[in-house]
């Protein structure tokens, strides 16, 4: 039976969703706009037998992380722009290591302390790129509260899945709105178990596992003598650290990057409204597609053909949907709170398809739906609008 | 790693009574421990002695191997990963004690060692170090404490002497070396001790207390790194680095705490020990509490 509706705060649906996923560790350093995950979690996790830890800093916390998932538990944190650039190099950890874990950004304005309590989609090609080196990794936006619970619950299937942290790119409109929701109990819900490998701890080698058959890691503190480490390791004879040979280092460079990219098309998620005869689409994630969306009927009332394309999965990068929408629009309108992060990557895949227009805001301040009404009506210049924008 | 394991240095070890007792096992035992027998230490370096008295601790103690996970940092001394054969984790730089906290807390009955080098210990994660300690969370920190950065080749470390050369100290260091020990056992940790490489068996019941130890518990194994600390100080020789140790190393009860301190004498034995509620051991009240007010 679902729980009865009730006014729920996007962070809290965070926490809410994360217990409903098994997750039974929180590590975390307050800061704005993401606190209330952890308070909130420091109250769930005991009651549901987990540890929630505030730790030193965001540095220690995504370690901390790391070390839980380690031991067995499904592990997350919350942070927003300045802890997670101080994540970096641990969410690099966890690729290279292929350690399952949680990394919730409640996005604010920066760069640096910028503005804690507004808005920003400033960190979404952090989300991707932050960390050093050639790795993949996969990051899913909410636009909703009941999508900031969803979204958890699938941020850690997917970390599980395919062994890898997976990162919530949420926002503090997002993350400190209130929606009447009902959340859904365990049973409604679909969640990954770890389990430990089919194989005998003498017959345990990663390299059994295959981009289509990703093997658990055995815990710490199993049968398994398991060892984890940040340097190239050979998948082949225990993950031991190998940096002299140039083909183990290709082989697994290779490996962890095929083993989310192989799966895209799985793993991306895209929400599409009215764009079965769109002649110009949105292109909106996160906070803003809700202002798109409403531009989207705005424009559909006065008699345009507008559609909305909402990615859920920002990291990988849908491609086959953009591509889709490539070919049939002949606009794509990308309003974002960043001077054109994810507008460059739509336009990459576009390839000179249809025509990009970009919107930013870096102010702190919401797009407003009237921002995308007048981008529409330049598109449809010859069209005669009833209502004004 | 056996030459030093000879019965005349046994038969000369000290023995403490209030510490676990530790015997030596014999190299074929201590090495069903090891991944392998080949290690990237240099000749000469301590790091293979402070290996074998940790296996000889934890084999003493009885732990169960399957229930004991190894978690180091980056240098020289977190290389130990690769080498033992129980579960082992290589974090990033200056990270271990992190790990080991999130790894301790979601599984408080595992045996938790953490092996820091002195500027993964105290340089890039000093923030750790105080914090595990404040915590009073049951992990067994060793630190290999060479003074020196080796495995970026000889760059001065927070435990460098004052007026010591290395490749970023090329006019003699300027920064006095923190005591570590000091600094642990100031930060809540509830079981300090130093012991050298040159008292192996010594250094052995020291790690052995400490892991026996319920709480944060602080071992520092003053280790000798030849390559990259000796030759540009002047001493390069392995043998004589170990004597330095042996002259340098006093016991706590005869030491003189007003005295000169480090680079000239440092107290060697348990220096600290205390009894406080443990971390994991508290927060599983919390868990009872949360529990039967959520069923109230």
């Amino acid at each position: 039976m679902p729980q009865p509706r009730r006014l729920v705060e996007g962070n809290e649906a965070v926490a809410e969703g994360a217990i409903a996923a098994g997750a039974r560790f929180f590590a975390g350093y307050p800061i704005t706009p993401s606190t209330e995950i952890a308070e909130v979690l420091s109250r769930r996790l005991p009651q549901v037998g987990g540890h929630f830890v505030q730790m030193e800093d965001e540095i220690a916390s995504i370690g901390a992380v790391i070390g839980a998932s380690l031991a067995g538990a499904k592990a997350l944190t919350a942070t927003s722009g300045p802890g997670f650039s101080l994540m970096q190099e641990s969410i690099g950890y966890a690729s290279m290591a292929q350690v399952p874990c949680v990394i919730v950004d409640v996005m604010r304005g920066g760069p640096s302390t910028g503005l804690p309590t507004e808005p920003s989609q400033g960190d979404v090609m952090q989300a991707r790129w932050g960390t050093h080196g050639e790795h993949s990794i996969i990051a899913l936006v909410p636009s909703s509260v009941a999508e900031c619970f969803s979204l958890t619950v699938e941020a850690f299937n997917l970390s599980e899945a395919y062994r890898t942290p997976v990162i919530l790119l949420s926002d503090a409109t997002i993350g400190h709105m209130r929606e009447a929701v009902a959340l859904p109990t365990r049973d409604e819900l679909r969640v990954a178990e770890r389990g430990e490998p089919d194989v005998e701890p003498d017959d345990y080698d990663d390299v059994m596992s295959t981009v289509d058959n990703i093997m658990p890691r055995p815990a710490l503190g199993s049968r398994y003598a398991v060892h984890v480490t940040g340097l190239v390791y050979d998948r082949s004879r225990g993950g031991v650290p190998s940096t002299g040979t140039p083909s183990v280092a290709e082989g697994l460079g290779l490996y962890l990057r095929e083993k989310i990219y192989h799966h895209r098309d799985a793993i991306a998620r895209v929400e599409e409204l009215e764009m079965e005869d769109a002649e110009v689409a949105i292109f909106a994630y996160g906070s803003v597609a809700r202002s798109a969306r409403a531009a989207m009927k705005w424009a559909r009332r006065q008699g345009v053909k507008v559609g909305l394309v909402r990615p859920i999965t920002l990291w990988p990068f849908p491609m086959a949907a953009v591509d889709h929408m490539a070919e049939q629009v002949r606009t794509i309108i990308v309003p974002e709170m960043n001077l054109k992060q994810m507008s460059w990557e739509v336009q990459a895949a576009v390839g000179g398809r249809a025509k990009v227009v970009d919107h930013g805001r870096i102010d702190g301040k919401l797009i407003r739906p009237e921002e995308i009404q007048n981008l529409i009506r330049r598109e449809f210049y010859y069209h005669h609008f009833e209502e004004t924008a | 790693m056996s030459a030093l394991v000879d019965e005349e240095l046994l038969e000369h070890a000290p023995h403490d009574t209030s510490l676990p007792r530790v015997a030596p096992h014999r190299t074929g035992e201590i090495t069903q421990h090891l991944r392998t027998p080949k290690t990237l230490w240099c000749p000469g370096c301590s790091n293979g002695i402070v290996t074998r008295a940790l296996i000889d601790a934890v084999l003493a103690l009885e732990l169960d191997p399957d229930r004991t996970c190894v978690i180091a940092g980056i240098g020289c001394a977190g290389r130990i990963t690769a080498y033992l054969n129980w579960s082992t984790v290589h974090t990033a730089h200056g990270r271990a004690l992190a790990l080991a906290t999130g790894a301790k807390s979601a599984d408080p009955g595992l045996n938790v060692i953490v092996v820091m080098g002195d500027g993964d210990c105290v340089a890039i994660g000093g923030n750790h170090l105080i914090h595990a300690a404040r915590r009073n969370i049951d992990v067994t920190a060793i630190v290999f404490n060479n003074s020196i950065y080796g495995m970026t080749g000889g760059q001065m470390s927070p435990t460098t002497f004052e007026g010591d050369l290395s490749t970023t100290s090329v006019y003699g260091n300027v920064e006095q070396a923190f005591d570590i020990c000091e600094l642990a056992r100031a930060a809540g940790a509830t079981y300090v001790a130093r012991g050298t490489s040159y008292n192996y068996l010594r250094l052995a019941q020291l790690i052995a207390g400490g892991i026996a130890h319920k709480g944060f518990s602080f071992v520092e194994a003053m280790v000798a790194c030849p390559t990259y600390y000796g030759r540009q100080n002047g001493v390069a020789d392995p043998a004589e680095m170990l004597k330095v140790q042996k002259a340098r190393a006093v016991p706590v009860d005869e030491f003189d705490h007003d005295g000169p301190r480090l680079r000239d004498r440092y107290p060697v034995g348990v220096l600290h020990h205390a009894e406080r509620r443990e971390y994991t051991a508290a927060y599983a009240d919390v868990v009872r509490r949360a529990q039967a007010e959520s069923r109230g």
